[in-house]
Parts: structure tokens; sequence; C-alpha cells
């Protein structure tokens, strides 16, 4: 099934730009699989905002704000220098921390959106943006379902920029910077099996420290980041309405009938050109000159 | 029969070069108070547009993380895109279907929509935050073959080289290359076709670009008919800017209008103004279609629901009235009302779809600054500018040399005028 739905996505791909362009597309099917992951559990954390630091110094980023210190008096988004952020959330069972970061989806609309595939989920999981391809078209920021990719709007140069699950430091075999600096091992990683399973024993083993849901399992057909949390995930910011299927089977469809229309509608035109044509004729009336115009 | 017209389609004297020079200086006099604005707006944007390229978009516009487009992708590009459909509906109408009473608007209806595409198109450049990369999905820098807006980006670049080549005899005539003129001729009909079915996918991938925000748009804007939508709505925007353009073409240039056009000027817009009303009953029950299937009733109150009521029976519905009724009493007035009423319709929809009812639910929603607003009207400027300095040069709206008629064969109308008048 897989390869089907790829197959289609080329062939209406190669159609709607040109029929003439070579098939470079082999790579473009790297979009589904990710096998690294981060589970991420929502109990655990104590909103120290240790791995906003870290990240920050792992990818050179300016220090995070410390203004309101540990106040957390607004609610914090990612921004394009700071590229994960901890937000507190008052629950039915009191302070919930949220760490918010790129999701890593298993097939992101990030990547798919991409017209120069500048966004790219590697094999490895990471979603990664590469700056020699990206225009500044911003599609990739209207198609996020989580908004996470952030554009340096102040900037001549601008670029994307959003959290890469550390994938230099996953080439060298190190941890991401924030997984490997939680001092209270809210943060995990290893592979999305792995990570789900961890997930599962947690939940079974403490039922009444969880709710019974995996943010991340099934939401936008699945991501690389996974969240365990002790409240239901609506009291914490989250979106649950987020389809079930991966977001780039929505323009599926359309995809897939382009070439259908470029086959379908020249043929149905240049036919009903000649049925013309022929009325004309058959009427025993000269042909008007726009038949002439073409020879 | 010699017209001022006429004398300018002689065959440049004096060698191309002093002729292109001579036709560059403008004609007619400088200090109306369209140049005066419409120069002010431009100086203006170019100012803007300097700072904004050395500081960067947040210097001049109201772009957020939050809402990454706004007016100069949401009007000039999606909205400046769906009046220019026009050029393909007629072009359909006149080659495919033979509608002969149309060929007299053909060419100024495809000059608009090629203007259209390279200056609104061209605005993408304004607003790409990296615009010197934006050869890269041509080069083929890694094709991005699962993004619509792939689609789109080759579209644009294809469906522009076939509307310049739609209107380049006209080009040909203007210079006198006959054996030229006889080439580009006979390419009309392949690339009338190229052009229709290029445009058919690239109005409704401006639709599809918005399938994958769908948590991000209000349900009652959102829905999987948005290419559908976008499609038929580029059907009727197009031609009623065909419509209220027209009209004021018809006024302002008059000195440059054919007889055959003068003749058939009514009765063309009466027949436009009928398919654009039918085109717009069929959008209507796409509407329904969208409202019942999607089960969307529940969203049917407060201020969205007046919002999207507004948009389709004050901007669908009524202009499309209208239009049928204006077209059935011959009532020139009424059509044109409604044409006009039919293209704020249109904006109203293209920004709601990627402006206003994007992010409904944000507590601070994008407004564009003055500056984004300069921008936006000094790129309509500067295309009304390239706009009249072909129609006062070119035979657009009216005859062509007879040369350019020698190739054609049969009776020519006996005032050079273009060769329907011997079809019809």
């Amino acid at each position: 099934m897989e390869f089907n739905r790829r197959s289609l996505f080329k062939l209406a791909g190669v159609a709607g730009g040109t029929a003439l362009l070579p098939d470079k597309a082999e790579a473009a099917t790297h979009d589904a699989g990710g096998d690294d992951a981060i589970l991420i559990d929502l109990s655990r954390c104590v909103g120290c905002r240790t791995c906003e630091e870290a990240c920050a110094e792992a990818h050179g980023l300016p220090d995070p704000d410390w203004s309101d210190d540990f106040s957390y008096e607004s609610a914090r988004p990612t921004t394009e220098t700071q590229w994960t952020a901890v937000n507190r959330y008052e629950t039915s069972k009191g302070e919930v921390f949220v760490k918010r970061q790129c999701m890593h989806c298993l097939e992101p609309a990030c990547s798919t959106a991409c017209l120069t595939r500048a966004l790219y989920k590697t094999e490895e999981g990471p979603v990664v943006w590469r700056e020699p391809k990206c225009m500044g078209c911003r599609f990739c920021m209207i198609s996020c379902p989580f908004d996470m990719p952030k554009f340096e709007f102040e900037s001549a140069v601008p670029k994307i920029q959003k959290c890469k699950m550390c994938v230099e430091r996953l080439a060298e075999g190190q941890l991401p910077a924030c997984v490997e600096n939680c001092p209270n091992e809210a943060l995990s990683f290893g592979t999305r099996s792995e990570m789900l399973r961890l997930a599962h024993e947690r939940i079974i083993q403490s039922p009444d420290d969880y709710v019974d849901h995996i943010y991340g399992e099934h939401e936008a057909g699945g991501t690389s980041v996974l969240y365990i949390s002790p409240v239901p995930f609506e009291e914490l910011g989250f979106r649950t309405d987020l389809d079930a299927e991966a977001y780039p089977e929505l323009t599926r469809d359309f995809l897939t009938a382009v070439p259908l229309v470029l086959v379908a509608w020249p043929a149905m035109m240049l036919a009903l050109r000649q049925a013309g044509e022929r009325e004309e004729v058959l009427a025993g009336e000269p042909v008007p000159e726009l038949a002439r115009e073409e020879a | 029969m010699t017209t001022r017209s006429d004398a300018i389609l002689e065959r440049p004297a004096g060698g191309l070069l002093p002729f292109l020079k001579r036709e560059l200086r403008p004609k007619g006099p400088v200090l109306t108070p369209f140049n005066v604005i419409t120069a002010a707006l431009m100086l203006g944007a170019a100012a803007i547009l300097t700072y904004r390229f050395i500081f960067g978009l947040a210097t001049v516009t109201n772009l957020s993380q939050e809402f990454p487009w706004g007016l100069w992708k949401g009007f000039n590009v999606m909205t400046g895109v769906a009046f220019a459909g026009g050029a393909y509906v007629l072009v359909f109408m006149v080659y495919i279907l033979r509608l002969e009473k149309y060929h007299a608007i053909v060419r100024v209806t495809v000059l608009n929509g090629f203007l259209a595409y390279v200056f609104y198109a061209g605005a993408l450049l304004l607003d790409l935050g990296r615009p010197w990369k934006v050869i890269n999905p041509i080069i083929g820098n890694d094709f991005g073959l699962t993004s619509v807006l792939f689609l789109v980006a080759w579209h644009f670049m294809l469906y522009m080289v076939a509307q310049l080549l739609e209107f380049s005899p006209a080009v040909a005539e203007w210079l006198g290359w006959r054996r030229i003129h006889k080439v580009l001729t006979g390419l009309t009909i392949g690339t009338v076709i190229l052009g229709v079915t290029l445009s058919t996918l690239h109005q409704s991938a401006l639709g599809a670009l918005f399938m994958m925000a769908k948590p991000k748009i209000h349900p009652l804007w959102y829905s999987e008919f948005i290419p559908v939508l976008f499609f038929i709505s580029s059907i009727f925007a197009g031609l009623s800017l065909v419509i209220f353009e027209g009209s004021i073409t018809f006024k302002v240039f008059q000195h440059r209008v054919g007889e055959d056009l003068k003749r058939k000027h009514d009765d063309i817009l009466v027949g436009l103004a009928r398919v654009a009303g039918g085109a717009m009953f069929v959008y209507l029950f796409v509407e329904l279609i969208k409202i019942v299937h999607g089960q969307k009733w529940v969203y049917m109150h407060g201020g969205w629901a007046a919002w999207y009521a507004l948009e389709i029976v004050g901007c669908v519905a009524l202009p499309m009235v209208l239009l049928i009724t204006g077209s059935r009493r011959r009532d020139l007035t009424m059509i044109r009302t409604g044409a006009a009423i039919t293209l704020v319709g249109v904006v109203l929809n293209r920004l709601n779809i990627a402006i206003i009812a994007f992010k409904w639910y944000a507590p601070v929603h994008y407004v564009p600054t003055w500056m984004e607003f300069i921008v936006a009207g000094a790129v309509i400027s500067a295309e009304l500018w390239v706009f009249r300095w072909v129609i006062n040069r070119m035979p657009v709206l009216g005859p062509k040399p007879d040369w350019a008629d020698e190739a054609e064969p049969a009776a020519v109308g006996e005032d050079g005028a273009a060769p329907v008048a011997a079809g019809s």
C-alpha cells in the first residue's frame, strides 16, 4: 500500500510539473519511516527548564529568556531562537509542565508541502531544514499542524528554524541535548517502538498516574516525539482535534487527479474543437478562418 | 479607411531601434490624477521594499510566526490569479467552443491575464524570504514532487509562456515581423489547449494549498471541495473582471477600439454575464453540498456564520441574480453592478481562506500594515501602466494591420477588422 501511494505521488508530481522531468523522486520515499524517537513523560517534568538551556547551548542560540524565571506567567511558544519551551499548566491534578518542540512527524506536512524539499524527514527520524534549498515561501508554516517551523522575519537572509532532534549529535552517537541534560529523566530516547513500549509499560504499571493516551502515537499519522501525561491532553494546550491520518493524505486525492486532468483535458478539448468543425462542414458552410489559422 | 491606430501599425519606419525609442515615449498627457496617484504608490513601494530587502519582512509587514502569509500572498497572488482566470475561459470559448462573438475581446483579455500573472506571481518574489532561491524548484535543486506548491510554481511559469505565445501575434504585428507572425499564429491552438489545462490545474491547486491547513481554517471555509470551489470561482471571477474592466477599458481607450468590437461590445457583456451567472449557480450548489456533506450546520451561528453568509449570499447569490437578470433584460448597469459585487466576493473568499478565517481562534489576528497596502496597490499600478502602454501601441482592441489578415483567407471586414467579422 505504501508503495502504491508513493508511486502515485511520484507520477502526479512528475506529470504535474512537467512530463519531461527526470525521475528524481527516490529520496522522497524516506518520508515515512523514522526510527529515532523521544518520549516525554509529563508526570516527571518539574519545569526546571534545563532542556531549554541545553538546547540553546548545543545550537549556539541565545540564552532562553529567564525574565519571568519560573513564574510561567505567560505561555511561551517556541521561537526562531528558542527551539524548545517549557510551560506550566494549572490542571485538575495540580500544575503540570509541558516541554514543546517539533514533533518530527512520521509523514510530515511541512516536508510534503516543501516544493524544494528543504524540509526533509531523514531516514533516522529527525525532520531537518536544509538551507541551500529553501526559498522562504513559508508554506511549511501554513501546513504544519503543530505550527513548529519558525521563520526569521527580522532577517534579510531568513532561515526556517526549529528543533532538529540534534541530528548532528545523533550522528556522533550522542543523545539529543535536552534528553541528555534532563535531571529528572522526564525525557527518554530510543527507537520509536521502544519508546512506545516504554510508554505503555508506564501507563500499565501506574494507571492512576497517567491517562491512557500516548500523544503522538496516532496524532497526525504518528510522530517521533511521544508524550504521556497525568492529565488529559486537552488541559495542557495540546491539539486533540488533529486527524489520525497523516496530513499529507489530504492533498493526495488532488495530486492523483493531476495527471488525469493533464491527459484528459487536452484530448477533450481537441475533440470539442473537432466536433464544432465537423458540424459546420456538414452544414455546408465554409470553414471559418479559425480552422485555417492553425494550419 | 485610415485611422490613427492604423497609422501606428505600419512597418516600423527607420529601423527597429529608433522605432522602439519612439514607442517608449508616453502618449497622452503625463500629469493626470491617475498617473500622479499610481506613481506615488510605486515610489512609496520602492522605498518600502528597499527597506524590506535590507532589514527583513518584519520591518514593513505584520507577518508573524502565527500568520506567515499576509496581504501580498492572500490578495495579490491568490485573488490576482483568480481575476486573471478570464483569459483561459475566453480562449476556451473562442478557440475550443468556437463562439466567434467573443473573438474581439480575446486579445485584451489574454494581455490582461498575462500581465496579471507577471505582476501578481511576481509579487510572490517580494514575499519570499529567500527570493534568490526561487529558481530551485525549476532547476531541480530537489523537486518537491509531493508539494502542491511545486505544481503551482511550474504551472505559473508554463502558463506565462503559453499566454505570452497566445498574445505574441499582436507583438509581431506591432513590430511588423511578418514571418514570425505566421509561425506564432500557428501556435495559437496548441497554446490555448495547454493554457486551459494548466489553468484548470493551478487555479484549483491554489485552493489545494490549504488542504493541509485543515486544523487552522474555520470549518465553514475548510472542506475537501476547496480546489473545486477555487476552480469554479476562477471562472466567474475572471469573467466578472472582463466585464468590469472591459467596460472601463472600452471608455478609456475608446480611440483604440476597432469598429468590430464597438459593434459587439454590449452583446459580449450580456453573453459573459450569462456564463458567469451560470458558473455562480454551480458554485452555490457545490457550497451547499459542502455544508450538507460536511455537516456544517452546527457552525451556522454567531459572527463567523454571518460573515460566511455575507460572502455567499451577499457576494455570490445576489450578484448571480443581478448578472442573470441583467443579461435577460440587456441591462448593462445591472450587469456591471453584479460583476463589481462578484469581484468583492472573490476577494472576500480568497482573503477568508488565506487570512481572515485562517486561525480564526488566534487571540491576536493579523492585520496588514499600511506599508503592505501600499505595496499591494503599487503592484496593481505597475500592471496598469504596462497594460496601458501595450494597449496604446499594439493592435489589441482594434484592427490588425492588413498584412496580418493576408494570412487569413476569405473576406475581411472592410475596416480591416479582425477576421471574426467574416466568420459570423
